[in-house]
């Protein structure tokens, strides 16, 4: 009785052996910058990558322009996974930051969307009649959705119209707050904030067609931290694997697949 | 070196710490006076709540002020009974932030000069058949004033460096809801160092001179406190 107790806890820890081996022997921690609007999907990619790799990710999220700062003084992240692609560029340019590495991660897709259910037609045509009291947009001079969204107002011919009623989140992650409150009807979001599993999940929205915009186009770049690690390679591997494309899109972004590809128009 | 937006910030802010700083006085002395007489159960928990700011990051109490003046918040619901819509981005909207957010710097010098006092200045005035209102104009509010200064500077000054809060309520409106701390905040996220430079030193310089002119009036004060005492 005892001796067969004995046998099966070692067996239990021979079996578990294995699990600690496969583990590296150099367990490498990464440090990463994130635009926010990129969380939910950077999450799911770093537990992901964890899981497969062994290696540990530390994950900061925050505004674009204040990485930046941080960065070109000397804040210790090992990559830069930016909302726009100006600014990984000025980050090469000021030999801050890897050029070879520099790819474009997710394409943002803007979505007008309201909280209350039924508000948005499937063609926005509610921008037209202005039946709504604030349209919340992101601070076009920080946020590329921003600047988005005015450009898509300047399409519509409805930037003159709109001014009066417009108030603006530094980010868009304030702009989805305006609406998601219920203080601001209408709003120019992320895509990537209200889709769950590809469906809208609450409210109203009007998935703005791509022609309308230009694209949203976020670089990711490797930082001088950041170079010859092993782990960090790794990781840019697998961001550039169909597995990750595939997540990235679930989550309303194009990616470097389909962009110029048939569905990306 | 400033740009017409800065100024604008800059006017704007002022408006808005003056505006708070007056209704705070009206407000917060009151109910300092009331703290520092009390003796209800009451006491504790209400200077927990006055003192709540100094512990709430400001985008906590942002994001409950969105909440709560919004069209389905209980403030948002009143505000629109009374016609005046909801009050998220609009000055008004600020002002009653920021009495929230720079009520404790304004409430807790006055209600620690009113305890200081002690009973005594107000119990004697009573003996000379003093009224209560009397009293609180003619011996209570005077020995105060040290105390309601600091509370008049800091309050002021408090406002003037707010941004948590504005961040989350205002939406960056200009002339309306976009006061200094946002338009540096908008220059740093821009990367036009050198306009933040110019307005932070601004600011700089304005919270020195402010808490100096502070000191300088209680150094003063405390002479005359000591007068008093002989």
């Amino acid at each position: 009785m005892q001796g067969s107790d004995v046998r099966a806890v070692l067996g239990r820890v021979l079996l578990l052996f294995p699990l600690f081996f496969s583990i590296p022997s150099q367990a490498d921690e990464l440090t990463l910058a994130v635009a926010s609007n990129f969380t939910a999907p950077m999450q799911e990619i770093a537990r992901r990558f964890e899981q497969r790799s062994g290696h540990r990710v530390k994950l900061a999220f925050g505004s674009s322009g204040k990485f930046f700062a941080q960065i070109s003084h000397g804040a210790p992240y090992h990559a830069f996974f930016s909302a726009d692609q100006a600014k990984p560029a000025q980050l090469v340019k000021l030999g801050l930051a890897d050029a070879g590495s520099r790819f474009t991660y997710a394409e943002g897709r803007l979505a007008l969307w309201s909280s209350k259910p039924g508000f948005v037609d499937a063609a926005g045509e509610v921008l037209k009649h202005g039946d709504y009291n604030k349209l919340a947009i992101a601070n076009p001079k920080l946020a590329p959705y921003g600047a988005a969204a005015v450009e898509l107002l300047q399409q519509l011919q409805l930037e003159e119209q709109t001014r009066a009623r417009r108030v603006q989140g530094e980010n868009i992650s304030q702009t989805y707050q305006f609406v998601a409150t219920g203080n601001a009807d209408l709003g120019l979001v992320a895509l990537s904030q209200i889709l769950k599993d590809g469906k809208v999940e609450e409210g109203s929205a009007w998935i703005v067609p791509v022609q309308l915009y230009s694209p949203i186009r976020q670089d990711a770049v490797v930082l001088k931290r950041g170079e010859h690690v092993p782990a960090l390679e790794q990781l840019w591997a697998y961001m550039h694997s169909a597995e990750v494309s595939a997540l990235i899109r679930s989550y309303g972004y194009g990616t470097p697949s389909t962009l110029g590809g048939d569905n990306a128009k | 070196m400033l740009s017409d937006a800065d100024w604008a910030a800059i006017w704007l802010t002022l408006r808005l710490a003056t505006t708070v700083t007056v209704l705070l006085l009206l407000l917060g002395t009151p109910l300092a006076l009331w703290l520092a007489k009390t003796r209800s159960a009451m006491k504790g928990p209400v200077s927990a709540l006055v003192a709540m700011p100094l512990v709430l990051p400001p985008t906590v109490l942002g994001f409950y002020l969105l909440i709560f003046m919004g069209p389905s918040g209980p403030m948002g619901k009143f505000t629109e009974l009374l016609g005046l819509g909801t009050l998220p981005f609009t000055f008004w909207g600020l002002v009653v932030a920021s009495l929230l957010y720079s009520l404790p710097f304004v409430v807790q010098p006055i209600q620690n000069a009113i305890e200081a006092q002690g009973a005594r200045p107000s119990e004697v005035a009573a003996t000379l058949h003093s009224g209560p209102w009397d009293r609180f104009w003619h011996v209570t509010l005077p020995l105060a004033k040290p105390g309601i200064l600091t509370a008049t500077v800091l309050g002021f000054a408090h406002t003037v460096g707010e941004f948590g809060v504005v961040l989350m309520i205002g939406g960056n409106i200009p002339g309306e809801t976009r006061v200094v701390s946002v338009q540096i905040y908008d220059h740093v996220e821009a990367l036009e160092y050198t306009q933040a430079h110019w307005l932070s030193a601004v600011m700089i310089g304005f919270s020195f001179l402010v808490l100096l002119l502070l000191y300088l009036l209680q150094q003063r004060k405390s002479a005359v406190g000591m007068r008093y005492g002989n």
